[in-house]
């Protein structure tokens, strides 16, 4: 059985505009996470997503700053309700 | 040393987030007193700047815009290296104080490897707009470093920066705060540090901490220029320890807390006195990104772009035109006699038709870089590679792509350096093998010449638009052919800041566009001129016997090209180039193109004997004569397709860092130029002869 914190996280490809979730995880390499971290990108921090045109890249704001993740990309993070 | 015992000079960096403001505040400090140079050994571009204050000197060198500095990136290696082997005196970290927490994470960074740090909180105008308010004194306590609010954009601040450069690099810092990064970390840290080994250079230059916590980061540089057993027995150890305490990598634990004690100081530092969303950069972003209005704004505003750059740059093109062919007149009528008229042959004919032919695109080339500063400071330029990455991401580039190859149809040297803000070396290395596809202004000389010889006015435009298209389609073509084959791989993953909307000021774009049109001149000045000398000579020289030259100018001058070294290799090229359906004098011609694509034009005239004081026009006639409008189109399209010019393909040896895909771009370009030419051609001529 799934716990329901489990069951809640899913991908930030998966979350629709104008919601705001948390940073759950990367499940990138190295480089990436470290790079994403350089934009603010790092666990527990609040994403607005402001664009998701379910094809295409995404659109988030992280602490002010507007971030634009590819698809590929925002299939990668990890991702829960506030 | 002065007098009173104080350097004069003082080394200053200038580190800050791309989009922090950084060149302003260059800009600002250094003024006209700066230039452009790579950083040794690799192609990231450096700047420097000199700073006269109080009689001292400020030498303020520009670091790349990084985000951190990990060894991820090669801007952010070079940032590093620059601080741990130049020491510099003053670092000046610039933050964009509207955006502090996530700005904060690199000035962080900056105090953990103890550097002399100087805050400049940029734009603060903004911050203030926004409702922040700052208790400077209390944040410049707790992160151990004085911090001057800027307007970099209106010059306010900057002399309490240089003020407090000067402060800083002459009197002892306050030191900075040491992040604590909570026991278990902590305890990592120390148990790393107690295996290093003091005597390493990278130790002591880099002190135990910082390297400790670089390695425990897995900072790739730094393990590899460890490499001890026992600290990576260590390494591994508590590594493991980490991850299985947190459930989540070092890495990610020590951001956590970096971005942590930031918060924390901002917190008692910072306060939110309006709370403002929907703010104008999104008001600009509803519109501007729009799904399905995007792209037609997108496509309008590169019209813009060039309309400003073909059709406003046309007037001063011809004022410089006319004072070109103004000086070579004089030149020509106060020729002193007595004085060898080879000499006088190499200055008009040479020097000043090869490079008057270049420098006269010059107001062309600023215009398109004047745009494209504009899109690129006004913060516009981030959502065009947003609206472009889907389409750019099905041919195989990068959203970003689209950038340099906008810069390439003014010129291909300054956009294949422009390919540098790709990251990922495959997209990178498409990129720049196919930029030379991008119509660039050089060829406009071709088209200009060729398109009214043939075709009637009406047509003129479209055929324009047709020439720039088969060069875009033949960039998909061949990026398509190049992902798929020699450059395969994945795409990297695509992130990309969208920085707020800001009005350029004036000063920053005519300094951004000077920087990209100069590197055009210097072209001019210096591979133009050198190619204009040898041109010239290779169609002069050797010289026919006296005896056999028959009467009137022009018949001689057509003679001695027959006789010279180029009219030489023209002709015995013919076999080659006749399928295409050109002749040897087509041939001569392209030997100059082949080497700068400016030279196609002179070389005509000279075939003709047309002299540059009577116009193009007199020129057309003769090609209109002696071709047909199949082969003067073919000509165009040969000249759009083979590399522009050996400033190119050197310029491509440079940023690729190989010979081998300069020689893959020139023997491609030039063969597949060959085939399409052969095609349209034959083709044509087919076509004419089943429908006579």
């Amino acid at each position: 059985m799934e716990s329901p914190a489990e069951k809640s996280v899913r991908f930030l490809s998966q979350v629709p505009a104008g919601q705001t979730v948390r940073l759950v995880r990367i499940a990138g390499g190295h480089g990436l996470t470290l790079r994403l971290a350089g934009m603010g990108l790092v666990p527990n921090v609040p994403l607005e997503v402001l664009r998701n045109d379910s094809r295409g890249q995404i659109i988030v704001q992280v602490k002010n700053t507007k971030i634009v993740l590819g698809r590929g990309m925002s299939e990668k993070l990890e991702v829960a309700p506030l | 040393m002065d007098a009173s015992g104080k350097k004069a000079e003082w080394l200053v960096a200038l580190a800050g987030n791309p989009n922090s403001g950084k060149t302003t505040v260059f800009n600002a400090l250094t003024g006209t007193r700066q230039h452009t140079g790579n950083y040794p050994g690799v192609t990231v571009e450096k700047k420097e700047g000199i700073c006269r204050i109080d009689g001292r000197t400020l030498r303020i060198v520009d670091l790349p815009g990084v985000y951190s500095l990990t060894a991820y990136s090669m801007e952010e290696l070079v940032a590093r290296r620059f601080l741990l082997q130049e020491k510099p005196d003053v670092v000046v970290d610039v933050v964009d104080a509207s955006n502090l927490e996530r700005h904060l994470y690199l000035a962080v960074q900056l105090m953990e490897m103890k550097v002399p740090l100087v805050l400049a909180f940029n734009m603060s105008d903004v911050a203030r707009q926004r409702g922040l308010e700052f208790d400077l004194e209390q944040l410049s306590a707790l992160l151990g470093a004085p911090i001057v609010p800027l307007v970099a954009t209106k010059g306010e601040g900057i002399d309490e920066l240089k003020k407090t450069i000067v402060r800083c690099a002459e009197q002892v810092l306050p030191v900075p705060a040491e992040i604590r990064y909570g026991p278990e970390l902590e305890e990592a840290i120390g148990k790393i540090e107690s295996v290093l080994d003091e005597d390493h250079p990278l130790i002591r230059s880099y002190g135990r901490r910082w390297t400790a916590l670089k390695l425990l980061e897995g900072d790739s540089e730094i393990q590899e220029q460890i490499r001890s057993p026992q600290v990576s027995d260590v390494l591994h150890q508590v590594r493991q320890h980490l991850t299985a305490v947190f459930k989540e990598s070092p890495e990610v634990l020590i951001a956590e807390r970096r971005y942590g004690f930031i918060s924390g100081a901002c917190q008692e530092t910072v306060r939110q006195t309006v709370l403002k969303r929907q703010d104008f950069s999104d008001r600009m972003d509803a519109v501007l990104t729009h799904r399905y209005a995007g792209l037609p704004i997108f496509a309008v505003l590169m019209y813009i772009v060039f309309y400003l750059t073909f059709q406003v740059g046309a007037w001063p093109q011809g004022w410089l035109e006319d004072g070109f062919t103004y000086l070579a007149q004089l030149i020509g009528r106060f020729w002193p006699e007595g004085v060898s008229g080879e000499i006088k042959s190499l200055l008009i004919d040479g020097v000043i038709a090869g490079v008057g032919g270049v420098v006269v695109f010059l107001p062309n080339i600023l215009l398109l870089f004047l745009g494209i500063a504009f899109l690129e400071d006004s913060g516009y330029m981030a959502r065009a590679a947003f609206i472009m990455d889907r389409l750019m991401h099905r041919i195989g580039l990068h959203g970003k792509s689209f950038i340099p190859m906008l810069i390439g149809f003014g010129c291909s040297v300054p956009a294949i350096m422009a390919t540098r803000i790709l990251e990922e070396r495959r997209t990178r290395l498409a990129t720049m093998l196919v930029i030379p596809l991008m119509s660039c202004g050089a060829r406009i000389t071709i088209y200009g010449l060729l398109i009214p010889a043939f075709f009637p006015a009406p047509l003129r435009g479209p055929m324009m638009w047709l020439i720039y298209l088969i060069g875009i389609g033949l960039a998909i073509v061949c990026v398509r052919l190049l992902r798929s084959t020699l450059l395969k791989g994945e795409s990297v993953p695509f992130v990309m800041e969208l920085p707020p909307y800001r009005l350029p000021t004036l000063r920053g774009l005519l300094l951004h566009m000077w920087d990209r049109g100069w590197l055009y001149l210097r072209k001019a000045g210096t591979v133009i001129l050198a190619l204009s000398v040898v041109m010239w000579a290779a169609t002069r020289y050797p010289r026919p016997p006296k005896d056999i030259l028959p009467a009137g100018e022009s018949q001689q001058r057509r003679l001695e090209l027959d006789y010279s070294l180029a009219g030489r290799i023209g002709k015995w090229m013919e076999p080659a180039i006749r399928p295409l359906g050109f002749d040897w004098k087509i041939g001569t011609a392209m030997i100059g193109a082949a080497m700068a694509k400016e030279m196609f034009v002179s070389q005509m005239s000279i075939v003709y004997s047309i002299s540059g004081e009577e116009d193009l026009e007199r020129l057309r006639e003769h090609i209109r004569r002696d071709y047909s409008t199949l082969q003067g189109f073919c000509v165009m399209l040969f000249c759009l397709i083979s590399t522009p010019c050996v400033a190119t393909v050197a310029v491509t040896r440079r940023e690729s860092g190989a010979w081998k895909w300069a020689l893959l771009q020139f023997g491609g370009l030039t063969a597949l130029a060959y085939l399409v030419t052969l095609l349209v051609y034959q083709g044509g001529r087919l076509v004419s002869f089943l429908t006579a």
